[in-house]
């Protein structure tokens, strides 16, 4: 099974590294990764997409919390949380297919970005089910090019009981 | 007003740092980019540096330092090639955490990535293979960042830091403070386990039946003997220890069942196959020792007590755990243990066990073997000397044979299984205890692996006795060719290109002895145990193709053990 992975690392050389290092050393999965700062300085955030059964999330979670520069590590898959994923795509288009693609980025609330006289580049943000179902219909026109940034997440508001998956080093 | 600091060169603070620590022994190998802190250490005197022979041998002896006495061993080394040739050390110490601070100098900061001469991203190669690592970007940096790798190294799980030290670095100059305090937002080891689970634990202890603890070197390192005895001896437990956990609990104790795992004896291993409850302390649970992992203690009840929380449902999931320092747990489950299981049927069912399958080894035919060797070493030392293995069949044997009766007794390479280790960590260690006499055990395969720092045993007057056990074979690896790869001794015999070993030693100025009969081997021990003016070697010529039982194969049940050789047929 999928999980999402929030973790607060020191905003230091070679934070992102260990992390990924511990992936790949380990066996684990990386769906996606992103990495990026927070409100407070000197901590970032990465959201990590992995895939194993409980006894593999478990080790990722805790292997995790092993290292240094770790702070905080939690396993938002089964707590109510926000996910979002941005998407550049870039899809080629003939004069009767305009119409068709701007119909399909306003029907996932996309923007057009950017045009010229072959192709056009969208910007699709969303759960990334939803993204992946944006490529899924593009796809046709021929896709030229695409970037996606990978998961981000948050849990939801304070009244939300944390997942009891929840290992804090920092209590 | 406040005093004023004193300036002072990356190099001098890197001293003071080390003088701060406590550290009065540093084995290293100078190089370009650390010759500034080897010109200040020209005229240092409260300083012991160890100038080895090859850097491999510098963590190793680092290694035997701090598993002989719970300190932090140091290195020092040059970048580049310095550097990378520690690296066998360092991942044999983050197997076996132990807590080694390896200092590696690096070209200056401003050609970091250029490919400069002798840059290493050593940084980079000791990522996965260390329990942290630093490089030092600033000279404000450098005494915070040494204070970390020394509290990092030997706190909660113990493991090794490399620092590496730019030369810009180690020529800037600053203010000297030394930070008192360490704060680690991401790092806080948790030393106390949890009360309801130690309760928990207590009680599950209090009602078994078939009770056996599982100890590992986590209790050794934890300072947990004294502890584990109380425990074991207060409510009549048996006790089985893994390679590393072996002088935790004396092992001439009745309650002890010797080693378990691969070659452990083959009531601990019952015991284990049988148990109603297993209590792992400071263990991980390792393939060595699980074997089949499915079907290790099918029937208990699993207790788990580790500092690490990783190490808890690894490769085999518990039903209790304990996060916290074993030393600690095991003291309060002893006190909250109020009735004393009843097992006196456990251990009748042990002690058939122990008769219908001992060790044994042909005594009758006059030939020389390893295990009464280590039989005789064990009984002349009264198993209270420091004995540093090496890797294979030797190491077996010494395990099963040698009944250590104190902590930190047993230095041997276990989950790196690195050949090579016990000739430098012995002269390591051999620094740290002066009680004891330091015995260092080597196959002729692992004898020739370092064979170079018996130079630096000679030049410190290291009184280690070195025994080479020749079989002529890399015997482990032979044994396996025996049982499993149809006899084809694929390049094992060593027979033909062995070097003459009592001429090596005598080449270096080494009392060197050789023998091939029974009957020698008081004589030699007797000898050599009496020598403290250096360095000494004697060579035990044994039967050339002996095999080491009980064994379970790799993989395998360790219901399927073998107590002695199976026809190959019948094994997969
Ligand atoms: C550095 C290294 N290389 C290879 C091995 C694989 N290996 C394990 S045991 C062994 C044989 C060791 O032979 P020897 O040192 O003569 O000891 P013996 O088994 O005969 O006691 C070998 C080659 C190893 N453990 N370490």
């Amino acid at each position: 099974m999928k999980h999402t992975i929030t973790v607060l690392v020191e905003n230091k050389f070679g934070a992102f590294d260990r992390v990924a290092t511990m992936f790949s050393g380990k066996g684990f999965n990386i769906h996606s990764i992103s990495i990026g700062e927070t409100e407070i300085s000197e901590v970032s955030r990465m959201t990590i997409v992995t895939e194993g059964d409980d006894k593999i999330i478990d080790q990722v979670v805790k292997q995790l919390n092993r290292l240094i520069d770790t702070i905080k590590v939690i396993d938002l898959t089964g707590s109510y949380h926000i996910e979002r994923e941005l998407m550049l795509i870039t899809v080629a288009y003939q004069k009767g297919s305009m119409e068709e693609i701007k119909n399909i980025c306003d029907i996932f609330r996309g923007k057009i970005v950017d045009i010229n006289n072959k192709t056009m580049m969208i910007e699709i943000t969303g759960p990334p089910a939803k993204v992946d179902a944006a490529v899924n219909v593009l796809a046709p026109f021929g896709i030229k090019e695409m970037a996606r940034s990978g998961t981000v997440a948050l849990r939801r508001g304070e009244q939300v009981k944390a997942s009891k998956k929840e290992y804090v080093l920092t209590n | 007003m406040s005093t004023p600091k004193t300036r002072m060169s990356g190099a001098d603070i890197f001293f003071e740092c080390l003088k701060r620590e406590g550290v009065e022994v540093i084995f290293g190998y100078p190089g370009g980019a650390v010759l500034k802190i080897y010109e200040k250490l020209y005229d240092i005197d409260w300083l012991n540096h160890v100038h080895v022979r090859h850097e491999q041998g510098a963590t190793h002896a680092a290694e035997g330092y701090a598993k002989a006495t719970g300190k932090v061993g140091c290195v020092l080394v040059t970048s580049g090639p310095g550097a990378t040739n520690t690296v066998t050390g360092i991942a044999d110490a983050y197997m076996d955490s132990v807590p080694i601070v390896v200092f590696t100098g690096q070209v200056p900061s401003h050609l970091i990535g250029n490919d400069a001469f002798q840059e290493a991203d050593i940084v980079g190669i000791t990522r996965p293979i260390t329990k942290h690592n630093f490089l030092v970007r600033d000279i404000n940096e450098l005494a915070p960042t040494i204070k970390k790798a020394f509290y990092i190294a030997s706190t909660g799980r113990p493991g090794p830091v490399v620092v590496d030290l730019p030369k810009d670095v180690i020529l800037a100059e600053t203010e000297f403070e030394y930070p008192e305090d360490v704060e680690i937002r991401g790092y806080k080891p948790k030393y106390k386990g949890h009360f309801n689970q130690i309760k928990k634990a207590a009680d599950v202890i209090s009602k078994a039946k078939r009770p056996l603890l599982y100890v590992g070197g986590g209790v050794i390192m934890s300072g947990g003997s004294k502890e584990l005895t109380l425990l074991a001896l207060e409510n009549n437990l048996p006790v089985t220890m893994t390679l590393q956990g072996l002088g935790a609990f004396p092992g001439t104790d009745s309650h002890s069942l010797g080693m378990l795992g691969m070659h452990g004896t083959y009531w601990a291993n019952q015991a284990v196959n049988n148990c109603d409850v297993i209590v792992s302390l400071g263990a991980r649970f390792d393939d060595r020792v699980t074997g089949k992992i499915d079907t290790f203690a099918q029937k208990a009840y699993k207790i788990h007590v580790d500092i690490d929380p990783t190490a808890i449902d690894k490769n085999v999931v518990v039903d209790l755990p304990i996060v916290g320092d074993v030393k600690n747990v095991m003291a309060e489950i002893a006190a909250e243990i109020t009735k004393k299981p009843k097992i006196d049927e456990w251990w009748n069912q042990i002690n058939k066990w122990k008769e219908e399958c001992p060790l044994y080894y042909e005594k009758d035919d006059g030939k020389l073997r390893t295990e009464y060797v280590f039989e005789r070493l064990s009984e002349k030392t009264n198993g209270n000397a420091v004995i540093v293995t090496d890797v294979g069949q030797h190491q077996m044997w010494a395990a099963q044979y040698y009944k250590y009766t104190n902590p930190r007794s047993n230095l041997t390479s276990g989950g790196l299984g690195t050949m090579g280790f016990s000739l430098p960590a012995s002269i390591g260690a051999w620094f740290g205890v002066k009680d004891r006499p330091v015995i260092s055990i080597s196959g002729d395969g692992g004898f020739q692996m370092n064979i170079q720092e018996l130079i630096t045993a000679k030049a410190y007057n290291v009184s280690v006795k070195f025994i080479i056990i020749n079989n002529s074979f890399l015997g482990m690896v032979r044994q396996w060719q025996e049982l499993f790869h149809q006899e084809k001794y694929s390049f094992t015999d060593l027979s033909i290109s062995n070097p003459d070993f009592v001429k090596i030693g005598e080449a270096l100025g080494i009392p060197s002895y050789s023998t091939d009969k029974p009957e020698d081997v008081d004589g030699l021990i007797d000898l050599v145990l009496a020598k403290t003016d250096g360095p000494s070697l004697v060579e035990f010529k044994v039967v050339k193709e002996d095999m080491v039982f009980p064994m379970v194969p790799s993989g395998a049940s360790i219901s399927d053990m073998m107590v002695k050789r199976l026809n190959p047929s019948r094994m997969t």
